[in-house]
Order: structure tokens, then sequence, then C-alpha cells
């Protein structure tokens, strides 16, 4: 049944990667990194390339690149988009990355996949107006369009399955430890 | 005056210096919130020589101890006579309107006319508890520091402590003496040593002349003004209590509790930074008193400048914690207290509920004053050694405000 669907994933290969990886539990630590450069103003550019994993250090085939900004209503150049609609892309991305892995593993044909986000913050927060106002968004609505061959049920449950299985949805809703040290 | 608490018994005895007729409206006794709102084992975190007050000082044989709650309402009570306060007792105010020239107060048992009034009510009337509490699983007992007496009456089991002030140290360290498991939550705090260079730490902060920052001299006033309660017990072996001690005393040190979902309360993974924060402010603190120790002439009963641990942070601080899983069944919210402005009927209270004041004085309601607020008009405002130079300077407003005829003091 997953033969007769094609949503772009190689599901096979990434079977045999979860088979390979259950008996080579250090092969499964990854490190992923990124660096920043700061520009000027609020304007900063981050790089992604390399990243630890399958106990080697791996690279992107090139190097990413992503400005971020702030718009001019802050008083900022606009160079790029704000690191905090970066999160609603990580987010908003890695859930699509994996309604297209669950469908293909369910065999479910995709037509179209969108998704739209949107995250609520009140500036009271980071401008320290407020203490009881977070600086983080305090609500992140993310309403996906799927045309596919399944019924709404399906849909829905892949949609779900996505969410417990995303990396980034999991970083947006639960704590992580962060440490930050100065050279 | 509403309120007889020492705030508002220090502003009577100046008063009284003054000839000016009053009267303390009390809903209790004098220092009711000491005799009804606290736990049996608190002692101030001051010693007992601060808890002097307009012409009455401390007289007792231990001048560096601290006052347990019968001590320290004895020494109140003890000042309200003294200075021949006059205090209707068991007396509740139940509005508080504006009228031509002055005031009506309303209370349970009648109605005073008057050309000014100061709310001496406190600055901790209400615990303050996060809206999270909602989601707290059912078998979870939640106690404020209000319901808290001692660690005996608590559920059997593990207890989470919210809150890393004053209170919440202190309880998390006499919990955690009773034998059962505490996890404390730790958001911003503030880090004090007992004692530095071999004095109370309250002692440089006097002397220093830190305490006596003046409210219009702070650039982040609001700021000042939310700080949770220093780090402090006070205990006769004069013992240091932050986190450090804590942690060793075997209390799990976790990050500010984000919130509570599925049963599981989430905490913070920020940990690490709020220890560097307490850490560096704590430091340029103890600086500042080095520096106005050097300018000073030598003083021999001091040690040298100390250099204080690090707090040690936890190598992978616990990030949830089920709540369903038995391992603790009470939370204790120390999150701060609020004041009880329900009787208010003047629009003086900003969109959170607090009262918009200018160092105490309420502009927006001429002849109406505030006392014992956080920073109302000094850094040590809230302390019992605070009230004297406040009331000063609110009874020297007060003068010209009723010289006037009632339009305004200075």
């Amino acid at each position: 049944m997953a033969q007769s669907v094609n949503n772009g994933v190689n599901i096979d290969a990434l079977l045999a990667a979860r088979e390979a990886l259950k008996n080579a539990p250090a092969a499964a630590e990854f490190t992923w990194r990124a660096s920043c450069k700061w520009q000027s103003g609020t304007h900063a550019t981050s790089t992604v390339q390399g990243f630890h994993g399958l106990g080697d250090e791996q690279r992107h085939k090139t190097q990413f690149s992503f400005e971020t900004d702030h718009p001019e209503i802050f008083a900022s150049e606009d160079h790029g988009a704000t690191p905090v609609e970066l999160v609603l892309v990580g987010l908003a991305s890695c859930l699509t990355a994996g309604v297209a892995t669950v469908a293909q593993n369910r065999g479910i044909q995709l037509r179209s996949v969108e998704a739209k986000l949107e995250g609520k913050m009140n500036l009271y927060g980071i401008l320290g107006i407020d203490s009881d106002v977070r600086n983080g968004y305090d609500d992140i609505k993310v309403t996906f369009r799927i045309d596919a061959d399944a019924s709404k049920q399906d849909i829905e449950a892949l949609v779900a399955q996505s969410q417990k299985r995303s990396a980034v949805y999991d970083i947006v809703t639960n704590p992580t430890n962060v440490t930050v040290e100065v050279l | 005056m509403i309120g007889a608490g020492h705030a508002g018994l220090a502003i009577s005895s100046v008063l009284t210096e003054h000839s000016i007729d009053h009267v303390l409206i009390e809903r209790g006794e004098v220092a009711n919130s000491w005799r009804r709102e606290r736990w049996d084992s608190l002692r101030l975190l001051t010693p007992n020589w601060q808890s002097c007050l307009p012409g009455y000082r401390y007289a007792g044989p231990d001048p560096d101890g601290f006052m347990s709650m019968p001590e320290l309402i004895r020494h109140l009570e003890g000042f309200a006579a003294a200075s021949a306060a006059p205090v209707r007792t068991h007396t509740t105010v139940t509005s508080l309107t504006r009228l031509d020239g002055g005031y009506r107060v309303l209370t349970d048992r009648g109605e005073l006319r008057c050309r000014s009034v100061v709310l001496a009510s406190g600055a901790a009337n209400v615990p303050r508890v996060p809206q999270m509490r909602q989601a707290l699983p059912e078998r979870i007992e939640s106690i404020t520091p209000f319901d808290y007496g001692s660690p005996e009456r608590l559920p059997r089991g593990g207890v989470l402590v919210v809150g890393a002030s004053a209170t919440g140290v202190q309880l998390a360290e006499e919990i955690h003496r009773s034998g059962r498991a505490v996890i404390l939550a730790v958001g911003e705090h503030v880090r004090l040593p007992r004692t530095y260079r071999g004095r109370d730490i309250l002692w440089w902060m006097e002397h220093s002349g830190v305490w006596a920052q003046r409210y219009d001299q702070i650039e982040e006033l609001e700021r000042a003004r939310g700080l949770p309660s220093p780090q402090l017990i006070g205990t006769p072996e004069r013992a240091t209590l932050d986190l450090n001690v804590l942690r060793a005393k075997g209390v799990e040190i976790v990050g500010r509790l984000a919130a509570i979902r599925d049963g599981h309360a989430l905490f913070s993974g920020g940990l690490r930074n709020q220890f560097a924060l307490a850490d560096l402010k704590m430091r340029r603190l103890l600086d500042t008193f080095d520096e106005w120790a050097r300018a000073q002439p030598e003083d021999p009963g001091l040690a040298p400048a100390e250099r204080l641990e690090p707090s040690a942070v936890p190598a992978a601080p616990r990030l949830s914690l089920d709540l369903r899983s038995g391992a603790v069944r009470s939370i204790v919210w120390a999150t701060g207290f609020r004041p009880d402005y329900r009787w208010l009927a003047v629009p003086v209270l900003d969109r959170r509920g607090e009262l918009r004041h200018d160092g105490g004085v309420v502009r927006d309601s001429p002849g109406m004053y505030a006392m014992g607020l956080p920073v109302l008009r000094r850094r040590k405002s809230t302390f019992i050694i605070g009230a004297e130079d406040d009331a000063r300077d609110i009874v020297a407003d007060l003068l010209g405000y009723l010289a006037g005829g009632g339009r305004g003091g200075s």
C-alpha cells in the first residue's frame, strides 16, 4: 500500500535507519549547531553547516545562511525576519515535514499541505513594563490546510502524530535547560 | 491612619509630636498581621537593634538577636503604649471615599470624617498565587504562607515549595528538616549572606547608606519595588540560608515553575541564568560595601573582604514533575503578597491594582498618603528601621497639606 503512494519521502530508508539505530545508541546522539554574527543594530547573520551524528562529524551540502532583524516600526532596518518569526518557521516546517513522513508511512497520498501560524505576544514583557507578562509567545496557533486521499479523521490523526513526534513542537511546548557562557 | 502595625504607629507617634489630632483604625489588634498571618517559627530577619521606631529603641539583652513573633508583638505593643497611640481596635474599614476637603471612612463600627488619611494597612495582605493553581491535580494540597503553621500540619509526603524569597527558603529549610522531601522552584531571587566580614549583612545595608537610598534616586524603581525579599533568616546562629546551603542539606533545586499541564509541573530551563544574575547582583552589592568601608576610618572589628562561593547549579535540574506520582503531596506558594484595597473607593489604583503614589504621597487625591509599601521612599521602607524617616517625610507633607487648607502639600 505504501508503495503506491509518493510524497517524496524515502520511508524505507528511514525505517531501515530506525532499525539500525536501535542497536547503535551512540550513533543516535546528535548535536545540532548554529553560529551567529552580529552585523549592526538588531541585524545578525546566522549560519548552519556542520553537525554531529551517527558517531561522526557531518555537513550539509552547503552552508545555509539566515538574516535576522526587526521591522522599521522597531526603529530597525528590517534586513530579515525577527528571531521569533524564525521560531514559527521552525515549528511550521517541522510539523509539515512530519505530516509528509507520517502520511508516507500510513500510505496517504498528499496533494497539498499548507500551514499558517500565528504567535501572540504582549510587548510589555520584553520591554520590561509588566513583570507578570512573559517575554515569549503566550499563545501559538497553527492552522493546517491539507488536501489528501484520506478522510478528515485520518488527516487529523496525521497532524496529531506529527505533533507527537516533532522536535520543534517539543522544544516550544516543554522547558529545556539552557547554558549561556561568555568566552 | 488605616492600620496599627509598625508603619501606622510610627506615623501616629510623629503626628503626636506635632500635636495633630488623629486616630488609628485597626481591624484586629496592634500588630495584627504579625499575630494572625505568620507561621509558628518565624523570626524577624532584621536584628533587634534595627527594631527602632520614633523615640523607641530595643532595650533588651540581645541587640544582635532576631525577634520571634510574640517578642515582636510585645515590642510593638510597648511602642503603642509609649507613644500613647489612639488605636481603635477591632474596627474594620469597609469603605474610604472622598468628601469635599477630606475623606469619609465607613467602618463596621460607624463612620469617621477626616481631612487626611494615611493607608498603613500593609503591603502583604493577600498571598499572590499564580492562576496555574487551578490546574493542580485534586490530591495535591495547595498552601499559602497564610495557611502554613508548621511542617507537622502539612500532609505526609513530599512538598514542592514555589519561590525562593525569604519565605520560600525559610519554609523549604524547615519542611526539609521535618523529614519531608522538598523541591524548591527558583525564579528571580536575591541572594545575601547573613554576615559579611563579621558583621550582619543588614548592618552593612544600614551603615553604608544603601538602605537610605531614596526612591527618586533609584533608576529602575518599579523593579526595585517588585523584588522578592532577600534570602535571609533570623536564627541565633546567624546562619546563611542561600541555595547552596539548601542544596547541601538535600533540598532539590529546580527552575521557575512555568506551568502545570496534564498533571505535570513544568520548570524553566533558565535556572543557570537566575543563579548567575543573583550572584552578580550580590557581588556588586558586596563590592559597594567594600568600597564604602575603604572610605571609612579604620575599623579593627571588620574582617577582610570575602569572596563568596558562586551558587552551584545542579548539573541537570529536573524540568518536570508528575504531580500524580505521589512524590509530592502539597505545594507551598511562596510567590509573594499584595495589598488588599477592596475598601478603597477612590480611583487611585493603577491597572494592576497597585496604588499610584509619589514617595507615599497620593498625588491624585490630595491629603491621602501611604506608608509601609516596598521602597516607598527608601530602600528600607518596609523594614521597621525604615519607618521613622518615611513617617517624618510623610508627616511634613501632611502638615503642609493641612496648613494649606487642604489644597495640597509640598
